[in-house]
């Protein structure tokens, strides 16, 4: 250090230590794999594959009896774009189709059906979905039911009765009025694709040292925790923002999913949140030594709980409140909710800086327990 | 000049409350400008003391005090002036050569013309200037070795502790290191040089001799060695008997320690005993019993108290093999890897009931020789019989009748030594009675029965090698292949071992085994030497001795017969 202040050794070894992380994440197809390929596969996964819409319900509908109401029932259903119906008398028609997929749901109208209706009783109607596929049984259910609801509504309003109670809700798709899943699992996938960088990649790195002996003879050079863990950071950071510019090109030019936000805020918003999912990496490396370890422990506590409690897959408020609170320690959730507004709604302050208050809570958390849990020695 | 680099005053390091102490008070001094060796068994403590003077680990009690700074309140000073090579290879093998030099550079501070200047000086000192651009990963043993020492020496510290740098190192390669120490030096640095080969204390100006935390003995090796003036005698003249003579030699209460030299025998005896008659050891008739020098082996067996006796019965049945067959034989073995030849026409023969020796430096092709014997790897052209079976045509008939021990010693270390018996019982075919009986010959011959429970990996190191040994044998093959046994182990655990494999011989089982030890290699009866491929000698340990034997060196060593016969085939070949 004769030439230089102190000052300058450490940005010269923190430099030095960035470069040699740079080399390996180079050589190491593995950080290739887990920073570009794994991204294209799950956004490919959650933009194609994974669909929370059934664009179109294929409906078998028995009419054991033609009415007039009959024929009103299916071309209400008929007018709308989610449904292709196709018609029979026999109710046991269309039981092949339904085992074979080959339609999405049976709703038979039975032979009293008109009967009922005209004398005022409840008319009951058979839906019966295909179980096997839930997801779409349930939408198709959801889909039909409304349907049904709707109808009743209108004959209701024809005919001057007061509709029935607890159907004045009137739901309102904003931001993705085509109900197109893909539009909020793209910026959830991205989530989950910058907390597996941040949070896996950077514990194994640290492990993979302990793992292969190496940090001994680095330990013993005079290079301070700060350096350390700053050299392990940087590269790691450049990498989680390249793979979301990555995810941020194939969203916009691959899904079509437009960026309502401003691309900057988009930047600063991802680099709070990778203050987080790194320093949660670095801690998980603090405490094991195995990149065995490393992993499975980045999965079960960043991975997993992005995937189950960000609020991208399963619905927040439909949980037990209990895991709702759980949620709130789970920074994927804001960093989800942060995206998706920028995504679909635009530069919302209102949401963005709660959530950037939240993240930086927690990055500031964990970067204290890390410093203090993280060894200069090997014992 | 003469202050003390290291002050280390009742030191006490601790990592468990239950068990005894890694250091047990220890007080001592690293004096600069010479090599201190640090010597003693696995499990002696040297490590842990290496990264206390390094400042990676915290003292329990006790003060020590490394280049005038306290390890654990000022690390950073303390590692700005001392290097540090850790015993294992700490550096990163998927950067290049050139990209280790220069993070360590950076760390270390050492910029600009110096570095320049500092690189040229140590890659000429290394020999890795041809390498610069080779990944870490692909050097071999002694160049990683070399390129570890260079690194740990970038900023000349001015202490720089080696934590057994010559593990797993040729002869030559150990020379060069050394040489490269010797300049140091005379820098005034000051070295630590923790090793397992004894050998190498001879080279130290003092020596720390640890067991289990403690220093036997401190300072000049020579007054150790001194020692033991008047009871080292040389017996020879024991032919084809030695191996018998010499476990009846170590039953004697009398005999300290005693080691086959090619076609003799090294006693040492206790204290005050008289010098051994050979009548009484021996029947034969030639035998002749003479004083010779004591080396620092003699004094540090000594002072632990002698080599273990115990009486191991090693318990393999009558071992017929086929008879009128050669148990291995090796013909034509050649093994390319692309453009490069890794093993170029190896022939040779071993006949039943001998061992046999594999050297060579690192990277010369003894390990793909090996493995092509073994039948990991498929020779190019050529053949590899076992018992006269090739190991490529017939291969499970042909494995059936080898036994293999690997040099990490493969075992699982989360299942117990009877886990592991049970499954190498069961990977060799055993199965039923004879899988039961297989185990309780093992673990009657080698004494495990108080560890049956115990996981592999909490075996203290001799006895993880008697597990390894007796689950190679388990199927009691009548060919043994030992690659590197005892790399790493220190000598009382390696004389128990060679005890062993010693009563293996007895029952004719053949034994072909590499090591870098060269007093081990004395224990064999014909060497064959790899290098560049090629198998440039065998012979009996004495007529290598003798090809290499001059007017000015006329009783050379077994190493300097290793070096003589390489440098006369470079000469050779350029």
């Amino acid at each position: 250090m004769s030439a230089f202040g102190p000052r300058q050794g450490r940005l010269r070894r923190i430099r030095a230590l960035i470069w040699k992380e740079s080399l390996q994440v180079v050589r190491d197809p593995s950080s290739f794999v887990v920073g570009f390929v794994l991204p294209i596969i799950l956004l490919v996964l959650f933009g194609y594959g994974v669909s929370f819409d059934a664009s179109v319900i294929r409906v078998g509908l028995v009419i054991e009896e033609p009415t007039a109401n009959t024929a009103w029932f299916l071309a209400s259903l008929s007018n709308t774009p989610f449904f292709a119906v196709q018609i029979s008398a026999d109710p046991r028609a269309f039981h092949d189709e339904l085992a074979s997929g080959a339609i999405n749901a049976i709703v038979d109208l039975p032979g009293d059906f008109s009967q009922r209706l005209a004398r005022g009783d409840t008319a009951s109607v058979q839906l019966i979905t295909d179980g096997s596929d839930p997801n779409t049984a349930s939408l198709a259910s959801g889909y039909i039911q409304g349907a049904w609801q709707s109808w009743l509504n209108q004959k209701g309003l024809t005919a001057g009765a007061p509709p029935p109670p607890g159907i004045d809700v009137l739901p309102r798709v904003w931001f993705n009025p085509e109900l197109e899943s893909r539009r909020f699992l793209v910026p959830g996938s991205i989530a989950l694709i910058e907390m597996m960088i941040g949070s896996l990649l950077t514990a194994l790195v640290v492990a993979r040292e302990w793992e292969r002996g190496t940090i001994e003879a680095l330990l013993a050079t005079p290079i301070g925790i700060v350096e350390f863990m700053i050299g392990k950071l940087a590269p790691n950071f450049l990498l989680g923002l390249a793979a979301m510019t990555v995810c941020v090109l194939a969203a916009l030019f691959l899904f079509h999913i437009p960026l309502r936000g401003s691309i900057w805020l988009l930047y600063g918003f991802t680099s709070i949140f990778l203050l987080v999912a790194l320093s949660q990496g670095l801690l998980i490396s603090s405490l094991v030594r195995t990149q065995f370890l490393a992993s499975q422990i980045a999965m079960i506590t960043a991975f997993l709980p992005g995937l189950f409690f960000s609020g991208f897959l399963f619905e927040l408020s439909s949980m037990p409140v209990p895991l709702q609170w759980f949620s709130r320690i789970v920074p994927a959730r804001y960093y989800v909710q942060g995206l998706q507004t920028l995504f679909l709604a635009g530069d919302i302050g209102s949401v963005l800086i709660p959530c950037s208050l939240a993240l930086l809570a927690m990055s500031a958390v964990l970067f204290l327990l890390t410093a203090r849990s993280t060894r200069t020695r090997l014992d | 000049m003469n202050e003390p680099l290291a002050n280390l005053s009742e030191l006490t390091k601790r990592f468990d409350a239950k068990t005894p102490p890694a250091i047990d008070r220890l007080t001592t001094q690293i004096l600069p400008g010479r090599v201190t060796g640090l010597v003693g068994p696995d499990g002696a403590g040297k490590t842990t003391l290496m990264r206390l003077m390094a400042g990676l680990l915290a003292p329990t009690s006790g003060a020590i005090h490394v280049c005038g700074f306290d390890t654990l309140a000022e690390p950073n000073a303390l590692h700005d002036v001392i290097g540090y090579m850790p015993q294992r290879f700490g550096l990163y093998e998927d950067l290049s050569v050139l990209e280790n030099l220069n993070l360590y550079a950076d760390l270390r501070g050492v910029t600009g013309e110096a570095r320049v200047e500092t690189f040229e000086r140590l890659l000429a000192f290394t020999d890795l200037a041809r390498f610069t651009k080779r990944l870490a990963g692909d050097l071999s043993g002694g160049m990683k070795q070399k390129l570890g020492l260079a690194c740990a020496m970038l900023r000349s510290p001015k202490l720089l502790l080696l934590d057994e740098p010559s593990v797993g190192v040729d002869p030559i390669s150990r020379r060069e290191l050394w040489h490269m120490v010797y300049q140091l030096i005379g820098d005034g640095v000051g070295v630590v040089w923790s090793t397992s080969y004894l050998d190498e204390a001879e080279n130290c100006a003092d020596v720390i001799v640890l067991n289990q935390g403690r220093a036997l003995y401190q300072g000049d090796p020579k007054a150790m060695t001194s020692t033991m003036e008047g009871r080292v005698f040389r017996l020879s003249g024991a032919g084809a008997e030695r191996r018998a003579v010499l476990a009846a030699a170590l039953a004697r209460p009398d005999v300290l320690d005693g080691v086959i030299q090619g076609e003799a025998l090294r006693l040492v005896m206790t204290e005050d005993a008289p010098a051994p008659k050979p009548e009484e050891i021996t029947k034969s008739a030639g035998a002749r019993v003479e004083p010779t020098k004591p080396r620092f082996e003699d004094a540090f067996v000594a002072a632990l108290g002698g080599q273990p006796k115990r009486h191991l019965t090693v318990s393999t049945r009558a071992l017929g093999g086929h008879d009128g067959v050669t148990p291995v034989s090796a013909q034509d073995l050649t093994k390319r890897f692309g453009a490069f030849t890794a093993a170029d026409h190896i022939s040779f023969e071993i006949k039943r009931g001998e061992i046999f020796g594999l050297l060579g430096p690192n990277g010369a092709g003894k390990s793909t020789t090996f493995k092509m014997m073994c039948g990991l790897l498929r020779p190019t052209s050529g053949k590899a019989l076992v018992d006269g079976l090739d190991l490529y045509g017939a291969p499970s008939a042909a494995r059936a009748r080898l036994g293999y021990m690997a040099q990490k010693f493969s075992l699982y270390g989360d299942l117990s030594v009877k886990q592991n018996l049970s499954f190498f019982a069961g990977a060799y075919g055993l199965a039923g009675r004879a899988r039961s009986e297989a185990m309780d010959r093992a673990v009657a011959a080698f004494d495990l029965a108080p560890h049956l429970a115990t996981n592999a990996g909490a075996l203290p190191l001799g006895f993880k090698q008697r597990l390894a040994l007796s689950c190679a044998i388990l199927h009691e093959p009548p060919v043994l292949f030992l690659d590197e046994p005892t790399s790493g182990v220190d000598p009382l655990t390696r004389r128990e071992f060679w005890g062993f494999i010693n009563a293996l011989v007895a029952r004719g089982v053949t034994i072909m085994v590499t090591t870098h030890f060269m007093d081990e290699a004395e224990y064999c009866d014909r060497i064959g030497l790899i290098y560049r491929g090629q198998c440039i000698a065998i012979d009996t340990p004495e007529a290598l001795q003798a090809r290499v034997a001059t007017p000015d060196l006329p009783h050379p060593t077994l190493e300097d017969a290793f070096i003589g016969l390489i440098e006369a085939h470079d000469k050779i070949a350029a």
